[in-house]
């Protein structure tokens, strides 16, 4: 494996949670926010085995196998969500119309 | 036994009333009728029982004591509710207990298809409990409970049919009116509780009785008066009484008629000494009596709901009863009390049997010619209104008002001469009444029959209205003493009686009153109109009353009250109110229920927590 330094894992997790963070905070599809999501996991996941390949720790790993299943978890109550709006007859996948908690 | 059954009494209606209320109305009809009637029913019974061994063997001190248990003891003052039966609560309890009974029959044959039923019942049986709360207490604290008991009972039953606000106005009317009285009522306690350190009535008394009367005497005298004046709705606090009829028609017969409202006097024939002692209080007692009796007559004359008739002529009966308060006659104002309950509770009852045959329906220009569609109602009504008139020998009433027409003259002539102008003014609306409803033509076509449970008692309290009054009366016509005998022990001997031509006078009078009567509304000749000039519609309305006290005391009330609305407390807590439901709105506007920009603030909450973190 190449000694990539942990500096330059780091900023590609920081720019992946960027990217994702701006795809929740941009996109109005339901999927699609749902997918930034993943990445913004991903991200947090990458953080860890940066850190784990650092200090040769496996708890690094231990987070990650974790955050995983975690990923998985959250994808399926995310679509379950929405199949259950689709089933509900909403016609969009428009996250900005689902505003009937307003204040 | 006999200690035993006086609380038994008390507890068999108020156990009912619980009962009933706790149904909540999901009890058929019939089976209320009979826990409620047949509590009281026994509580009759056993009184019946009580008073036939009191009667037989006086008990060794003239009364029967029973202590339930010490209210409270503190230094300097100790109070116990305790009943006590003697001559006087004797006479009452069968009054309240047999009059109570036969008008719960009645009440069933009246209100039995009314969906409230429950709740009528179980105010009437708690009427009746507190009423004998009232008459048994041996102490002037539980005696207060009583009071207060029958007060709020009658609110609840005069705002019986609570979706007219007319009904909920009028019983809130006689609660306030009747609370200015219980104040009064009250102080008058506190003073008597605070100059002789006890409540207890026979103490009391025997204080009163050797200590000469003092200026807190005397103050706690016209306080107690206040409190007997409004319960009893004589003058000035009277107004509540005819609007009061509001409420249903058994009720008018036993709260507005034969018991509560006599309350007043029962409280100052108990307290008969306290009051003797103090002369300027019972001057008051008798010009409030005769004053009240006239006005109230006078009223009634012109009158045209059935109903407020009968209440004018409650007032006015009542009138008498403290006129010979006043007059030292206590005997005749506890005898008149008695026939009164009688003939006024079948008078009241045979107005609510035509009721409700003439389509509820109480303007008595509405009615007339009735004789011939109901005439065992117009038997009774002619029982109950020839007793009330004081037609001589045949009837109970003659016998009563005889007695508080000699204590008058015994007094002073002068007040003889105002009480049998009353007798003449009695006889005269009663027996208009009569004559228009029962004679001349027909206007409204009766429907229906009068049920048994409703006939029952009307014949019943017509035989007591006009036999009633056999237990006592003149030597000119035969020596018979019962009540007076059996009074004596609390009131002492009874007054020698006048010439005989009082007696003549007393039984003319009411003699010439029907004959005006049948002069001026004769069925040929009949008014079908009710008079109009100024003073009849002055008389109508009351005397007007009511207005003086909306201008005097009512308005002036209502306008503090608005001047006051928006004061400096007021302004504190609303402004209170307003900031914290500026800040509400102001934070409710960040929450615009879009996620994406809850995940902004989440993002950019995170930015300034990491920022600040940084920071070295």
């Amino acid at each position: 494996m190449n000694a990539t330094s942990p500096t330059q894992a780091l900023l590609l997790a920081t720019i992946l949670f960027t990217i994702g963070m701006l795809g929740v905070l941009a996109r109005r599809n339901l999927l699609l926010m749902l997918m930034s999501i993943e990445i913004m996991l991903n991200a947090a996941a990458l953080a860890f085995i940066a850190a784990g390949a650092r200090w040769h720790a496996a708890q690094g790993q231990v987070m990650f196998l974790m955050i995983l299943s975690l990923a998985a978890a959250e994808a399926a109550v995310g679509l379950a969500i929405i199949l259950r709006l689709h089933a509900a007859g909403r016609p969009t996948l428009d996250a900005d119309t689902g505003n009937r908690l307003k204040g | 036994m006999d200690a035993l059954l006086l609380p038994l009494i008390v507890a068999c209606p108020l156990l009912a009333a619980g009962l009933l209320f706790m149904s909540a109305g999901r009890m058929p009809p019939l089976p209320t009728c009979v826990i409620g009637a047949g509590s009281v029913g026994l509580s009759a019974l056993m009184a019946a029982m009580l008073a036939t061994g009191f009667l037989r063997t006086p008990p060794p001190a003239g009364a029967l004591h029973a202590t339930l248990w010490s209210w409270m003891q503190v230094e300097g003052f100790n109070t116990r509710i305790a009943f006590t039966l003697d001559p006087l609560s004797l006479v009452m309890m069968l009054v309240v207990t047999g009059v109570g009974f036969l008008i719960q029959l009645y009440a069933y044959g009246y209100m039995h298809d009314d969906p409230g039923i429950a709740r009528f019942f179980g105010c009437m049986t708690l009427f009746v409990a507190a009423m004998l709360v009232l008459v048994f207490s041996s102490d002037l604290l539980s005696l207060y409970i009583g009071w207060e008991g029958v007060g709020i009972c009658s609110y609840l039953l005069i705002g019986f049919w609570h979706t007219d606000t007319a009904n909920v106005a009028a019983a809130r009317k006689a609660f306030i009116v009747t609370r200015i009285g219980d104040a009064a009522l009250l102080c008058g306690l506190l003073l008597l509780a605070t100059r002789a350190g006890t409540l207890d009535i026979p103490a009391l008394l025997h204080i009163a009785a050797t200590r000469p009367a003092d200026l807190s005497a005397e103050t706690a005298a016209f306080l107690l008066l206040g409190g007997a004046v409004a319960k009893s709705a004589q003058v000035p606090l009277q107004t509540w009484l005819p609007d009061a009829m509001a409420g249903p028609t058994p009720v008018s017969a036993l709260i507005h008629a034969a018991t509560m409202v006599t309350a007043g006097v029962y409280l100052i024939a108990r307290l008969h000494p306290l009051f003797a002692s103090v002369p300027a209080a019972m001057t008051a007692v008798t010009i409030i009596g005769l004053v009240t009796l006239l006005l109230a007559a006078g009223s009634a004359l012109v009158q045209t709901d059935i109903k407020r008739i009968l209440a004018y002529s409650t007032m006015s009966q009542i009138g008498y009863m403290f006129l010979a308060l006043g007059a030292g006659a206590w005997q005749a104002a506890i005898f008149h009390l008695v026939t009164h309950a009688f003939f006024k509770a079948l008078l009241f009852m045979a107005a609510g049997a035509i009721i409700l045959r003439v389509h509820h329906r109480q303007d008595i220009y509405q009615m007339g010619g009735l004789a011939r569609a109901m005439p065992g109602v117009f038997v009774a009504f002619l029982a109950g209104a020839a007793a009330l008139a004081g037609l001589p020998l045949l009837t109970a009433g003659f016998y009563s008002k005889e007695m508080i027409l000699q204590g008058a003259w015994h007094a002073a002539p002068l007040l003889w001469a105002g009480a049998l102008l009353g007798a003449f003014a009695t006889a005269i609306y009663i027996f208009r009444c009569l004559f228009i409803v029962f004679f001349g033509t027909r206007h409204t076509e009766p429907h229906g029959r009068t049920g048994a449970t409703m006939a029952m008692p009307l014949a019943c309290l017509a035989v007591l209205a006009l036999t009633g009054g056999w237990m006592e009366m003149p030597d000119a016509i035969a020596p018979v003493h019962l009540l007076s005998h059996l009074l004596s022990p609390l009131f002492g001997a009874p007054m020698p009686e006048g010439p005989t031509w009082l007696l003549w006078a007393g039984s003319l009078v009411p003699l010439a009153g029907v004959g005006v009567a049948w002069l001026l509304w004769r069925p040929r000749i009949q008014t079908r109109a009710p008079p109009e000039d100024a003073l009849a519609r002055l008389a109508r309305a009351g005397w007007d009353f009511d207005t003086l006290y909306d201008v005097l005391i009512i308005h002036p009330f209502v306008t503090l009250g608005r001047l006051n609305q928006t004061d400096i407390c007021d302004r504190l807590s609303n402004a209170t109110a307003a900031t914290a439901r500026a800040g509400g709105r102001m934070l409710g506007r960040m929450q615009s229920g879009q996620v994406r920009r809850y995940a902004g603030w989440i993002a950019a909450g995170t930015v300034v927590a990491l920022c600040l973190g940084a920071r070295p």
